[in-house]
């Protein structure tokens, strides 16, 4: 971060004078002027308003947050004593926070204000983190997990009783998720101790400032309905700067059909790269990030220093790339989002992105972080892996001019995350729970919490709340005879601190390099080269080679509970690195890409291989119109297929072809399997789906109608592993399972019992017990975006159209493509042991 | 659209034995739900749902029931789901009905701490008495149960020996020779061309066979970890457990995790 504002910016003299002479001074010092938003922001906590500052990258905004708290301690008496923590700071990586705090000591020593500022991370060592609490900064810099920590300590009243700002960074990216959840209920407590201070919010573009501006104050307690209007903060936004200079790569060769890769535009992106100072490759997937590291590198005749860095690999290894992009001693970094949210390591000049974004607001903001400078335009490159993702891009592109924004709404808060608070709170004190509901429902993500949920989720929290009470000797919490609840023992409060928060990582395992025996045995020791997910581990035999922290391995096997791997002399990896399926991407920019299919006109922007397909499909099949669902059929092989388009997503299409599939089954059409990609989805079948189509049996319409969100959805979601990964998170941050416990480390693999099968039991016995309730909102709004589907399938309804063709349409060919690629969800799982049950019997009887 | 989770299964009773019933009453699964095996040339039945069968003796072997799993974490502040005993119990009583055994082994770690038999709930003692009436039952010794209380029934054993065969809790490394053991909770996945799964199996090498864990909460280690090779260091079966059938596969087939 950049806390330089701009030669150009405007004074504006008439509330200039809000500024003491001291910060004139040093603005004047630095050749700057004080802008217009930061004056305003200003102006409005001299009068004790909470107010969301949306500005773009590079305007300022944190300066503009700090501003107010620097100049109260430029006004107090020099020896005021003893004055307690003023200011709460509060960034959701806890890198931001360390370097806010850096960037901060500039400005503070230069006008030699009398104020101590410090920082409160995971990383913080405990003795600072004790003495913090009973001799606090001035200025703390922390983030949700630690003030939830120093929420549920008994301190907290007097910790919290002086402070008069917080400052929210970020929010954006806070509020739409579970950490946000945790934020806003640790924030009811904060203003209920400090006496409402001012809240400053600070975010890039948003759609809907209003979800914002109401989540920064406290909601009034309104009688069982939420209050209408929602009480707003103050707002100003700051215009974006220069407009980027964005292109799109114009390739000499081929945009593929299918695939992630982008192979075919490798030289032309280290030909980019060389002509640059230096240029973040960003990539949505650290497997991606391996593959295009170790091609470029292949490629790099040249030499240029390239690096990697994503969050897989070793910490020390992150720095030393951290610290050589600041020195400039590198050219290029191939990265993941681990670069996000504006993190500033050195001069950036290029932006490229492999593969679509996956959204606007993500673009503009990876984009953002080539050249802090608001009035200079930053340079971006797209990289489309594929046909479709050329659509995808230009749509992106012609988001990002428009300013278009597409943060998700803000959901209501998560009873997991609720269960979590409720334990915090008792730690911290005895709870009177009319009070603490009170309190509560402040918090804009829980305004419309009601009673009786509450109640069920304290339970929740006491003895688990199962119907078979058999648990209360070991409840959590109790209710003394005040009618207070406290915790029953002090190991239940070590539990909550060891286990606070909401980031619930992949499980993790880490890598270790190992030499081979002269007799092929993985020797001990080594040298630990990261961690990796868990999920890619399980897809490995024996002797299967890996591209992991920029070399081919061998792995050898998991050994206490590490992946034990050694060199091999292979070049290529034998494991093809990009799982598809295993990322939930989803696409926000479907409208935009529907819209330049249906535009013939905006074909003139795109490559011409890319409009000569398209103009193919208009002559062999059709285009559909904006508001328009394509469904095509047509025989190949020895199979009848069904490809549809709606460009919703890969999530929305397998839970679609998942339930298409059942309603084929019915019809009698007998389904073999699907395949979903981020665009279309296409499903096999034995009988001509086309010719049942036509004689209304069923039609087209009815196979698409929007009731197959009923039952078939339960039946297929009860069963579907997408939901049993949601339990896991759901139970470990409501806290009924605990990674870590007191005196032992435990890692996400260690988890004591499987989630699945707690999922399983719990089903059978309780099937409408609150944390499963709690699962199923949380899948029905993230990880399957069913109401995304369900939006879909009540805007095609009647506007379906039925292409009945006799070979496959070039449309098709981007999924059909995919077909034994991937794996083809929906057939028999059992299928895959009775092919590797036949192998034996075939290799027996050789 | 509702987000409510409807309730399609009905809630399971852990059935009160009527001793005369007949065993078609059960149709699923049927016994050919299963797989032969054979340990120092003593043949098997390996069960689709994890349990041993021996025919000509009516034995039943079970291993790792880890009975009360839940309310002993329940003690530690973790408050898993309380059902966990009655959903083993279920699993197990629907086997005891249909084959109606002579004698039940349960191969040690049958309650998760030697106090579970005192923590079982009235329901769940009941649904235990009930299997063992009419027949022998065995409790091999575990690590987690080398000392359950008289109280629970059944026969207290440390090791059985039957002919050839050996059987008991922990796998032996000197003498596998002819070896039943659990303990070690195998698992298997295994890799086909639409994906992987993960399922619960035996393993075994014609001399030893280890069983999977068939309590509700017991979970699994992959047999491709090293805890297994000292047991089966050259060829191996895992004998994996399939909702049709149980499905033998060799090692080249099985892949980590």
């Amino acid at each position: 971060m950049t806390i330089a504002v701009s030669k150009q910016g405007k004074s504006d003299g008439g509330i200039g004078n809000l500024l003491p002479r001291g910060f004139t001074n040093w603005f004047a010092g630095r050749g700057w002027s004080p802008r217009a938003h930061q004056m305003a922001l200003l102006e409005h906590t001299r009068r004790g308003l909470s107010t969301l500052l949306i500005a773009p990258t590079g305007a300022g905004k944190t300066l503009a947050g700090f501003l107010p708290s620097l100049i109260a301690f430029s006004e107090q008496a020099p020896d005021a004593g003893k004055r307690g923590l003023h200011t709460l700071y509060i960034s959701p990586l806890k890198a931001l926070a360390v370097d806010i705090a850096r960037n901060l000591e500039a400005p503070v020593a230069e006008m030699a204000l009398d104020l101590r500022l410090e920082t409160r991370t995971g990383d913080t060592p405990q003795h600072k983190r004790r003495r913090q609490k009973y001799d606090p900064p001035d200025i703390l810099l922390t983030t949700p997990e630690q003030l939830a920590l120093l929420l549920a300590s008994a301190d907290a009243g007097r910790l919290f009783a002086t402070v008069k700002t917080v400052i929210l960074d970020e929010l954006h990216a806070l509020v739409t998720s579970k950490r946000g959840d945790l934020l806003s209920l640790g924030l009811t407590r904060l203003r209920r101790l400090a006496g409402d201070p001012i809240m400053i919010g600070l975010s890039a573009t948003v759609a809907e400032p209003d979800e914002l501006r109401a989540w920064l104050k406290g909601q009034p307690a309104a009688e069982n309905v939420r209050p209408d209007p929602a009480a707003l903060s103050e707002l100003i936004v700051v215009d974006g700067g220069a407009s980027p200079a964005i292109t799109i790569l114009q390739s000499d060769e081929r945009v593929p059909w299918s695939g992630h890769t982008a192979r075919y535009a490798y030289p032309e992106i280290l030909a980019a790269v060389a002509a640059h100072r230096l240029s973040l490759i960003f990539v949505n997937t650290r497997s991606q990030a391996e593959l295009l590291f170790q091609e470029l590198w292949r490629l790099n005749s040249d030499g240029l220093p390239i690096a990697i860095h994503h969050g897989s690999l070793d910490v020390g290894q992150r720095r030393r790339v951290e610290s050589a992009m600041s020195a400039g001693k590198i050219c290029a970094v191939v990265c993941t989002s681990t670069l996000d949210l504006g993190l500033d390591w050195g001069d950036v000049d290029l932006v490229v992105h492999v593969g679509v974004p996956k959204g606007a607001s993500r673009l503009a903001q990876r984009i953002g972080c080539a050249n802090h400078r608001l009035d200079e335009p930053s340079e971006g490159l797209l990289v489309p892996a594929n046909r479709f993702e050329v659509l995808e891009c230009r749509a992106a592109l012609d988001a990002n001019y428009l300013g278009a924004q597409d943060t998700p709404p803000i959901r209501p808060g998560g009873l997991d995350v609720l269960a979590q608070h409720v334990l915090g709170m008792a730690c911290a004190e005895p709870l009177d729970l009319s009070e603490l509901y009170d309190e509560i429902r402040s918090a804009s993500p829980y305004g419309d919490l009601d009673w009786e949920t509450f109640e069920r989720v304290v339970d929740f929290v006491a003895t688990g709340g199962y119907a078979l009470r058999s648990y209360e000797r070991f409840a959590k919490i109790r209710r003394g005879k005040d009618g207070r609840w406290r915790v029953s023992n002090q190991r239940i409060a070590q539990q909550y601190r060891l286990n606070v928060g909401t980031i619930i990582e992949v499980p993790l395992l880490n890598v270790r390099l190992t030499r081979m025996s002269k007799s092929g045995v993985a020797l001990r020791g080594g040298r630990a080269l990261g961690k990796i997910e868990e999920y890619f581990i399980e897809t490995l035999a024996p002797a299967d080679t890996f591209l992991f922290a920029g070399h081919v391995l061998a792995f050898s096997g998991i050994r206490d509970n590490e992946v034990i791997a050694t060199r091999t002399p292979d070049e290529t990896p034998k494991m093809p690195l990009y799982a598809g399926g295993k990322f939930p991407l989803t696409t926000y920019l479907a409208e935009g890409v529907r819209g330049l299919i249906a535009d013939p006109k905006s074909w003139s922007r795109l490559p011409e291989a890319v409009a000569e397909w398209l103009r193919l499909q208009r002559n062999r099949s059709t285009l559909p119109r904006l508001d328009q669902l394509l469904v095509e059929t047509f025989p190949r092989g020895d199979r009848f297929y069904l490809v549809a388009y709606p460009f919703e997503g890969r999530l929305v299409h397998q839970t679609l072809g998942m339930l298409l599939t059942r309603r084929l089954e019915r019809a009698g059409l007998k389904p073999t399997g699907f395949v979903a990609t981020d665009y279309s989805l296409a499903t096999s079948a034995l009988e001509d789906i086309g010719s049942a189509f036509a004689e209304g049996k069923p039609t087209v319409d009815e196979l698409f109608d929007e009731d197959m969100l009923g039952d078939d959805l339960e039946a297929w979601l009860a069963e579907s592993y997408l939901l049993k990964r949601t339990f896991r998170n759901t139970a470990l941050i409501s806290g009924i399972i605990q990674k870590r416990h007191p005196g032992e480390q435990k890692t996400g693999r260690q988890v004591s019992v499987s989630t699945d099968l707690i999922y399983d039991v719990l089903r059978r016995f309780e099937p409408d017990h609150i944390l499963l309730q709690a699962t199923w909102t949380d899948a029905a709004t993230g990880l399957l975006d069913i109401a995304r589907l369900g939006d879909m399938l009540s805007r095609i309804g009647g506007r379906i159209i039925h292409k009945r063709l006799d070979r496959i349409s070039p449309l098709a060919i981007p999924v059909m493509l995919e077909i034994g690629r991937e794996a083809i969800d929906g057939e028999g799982r059992e299928e895959i042991l009775r092919e590797a049950a036949d192998d034996l019997v075939r290799e027996a009887s050789r | 659209m509702s987000l409510a989770l409807r309730g399609d299964l009905p809630l399971p009773v852990v059935p009160f034995p009527t001793p005369a019933m007949p065993a078609s009453n059960f149709s699923a699964p049927a016994i050919t739900a299963s797989a032969e095996v054979r340990i120092a040339g003593v043949a098997f039945t390996a069960l689709a749902n994890g349990a041993l069968w021996q025919n000509s003796d009516r034995l039943l072997i079970v291993a790792d029931l880890h009975l009360e799993k839940g309310s002993s974490f329940a003690r530690r502040g973790q408050l898993l789901p309380p059902y966990d005993t009655a959903a083993t119990l279920a699993a197990l009583s629907e086997l005891v009905f249909r084959l109606d055994p002579a004698a039940v082994v349960a191969l040690g770690d049958s309650f998760h701490d030697n106090a579970g038999a005192e923590r079982l709930g009235s329901y769940d003692r009941a649904a235990l008495s009930a299997l063992q009436r009419g027949r022998e039952w065995l409790w091999v010794a575990g690590n987690h149960d080398d000392d359950l209380p008289a109280a629970i029934g059944g026969e207290h054993v440390s090791s059985i020996a039957m002919g050839p065969l050996t059987l008991r809790h922990e796998p032996s490394e000197s003498d596998g020779d002819g070896e039943i053991a659990g303990h070690l909770h195998p698992a298997a996945r295994v890799a086909g061309r639409a994906g992987s799964v993960r399922r619960r199996c035996f393993i075994g090498d014609g001399s030893r066979l280890i069983l999977p864990a068939f309590g509700a909460y017991a979970g699994g280690l992959n047999v491709l970890d090293l805890a297994f090779r000292s047991f089966f260091p050259r060829r191996f079966t895992a004998f994996v457990l399939g909702n049709e059938a149980v499905y033998p596969v060799s090692r080249s087939r099985l892949c980590g995790g």
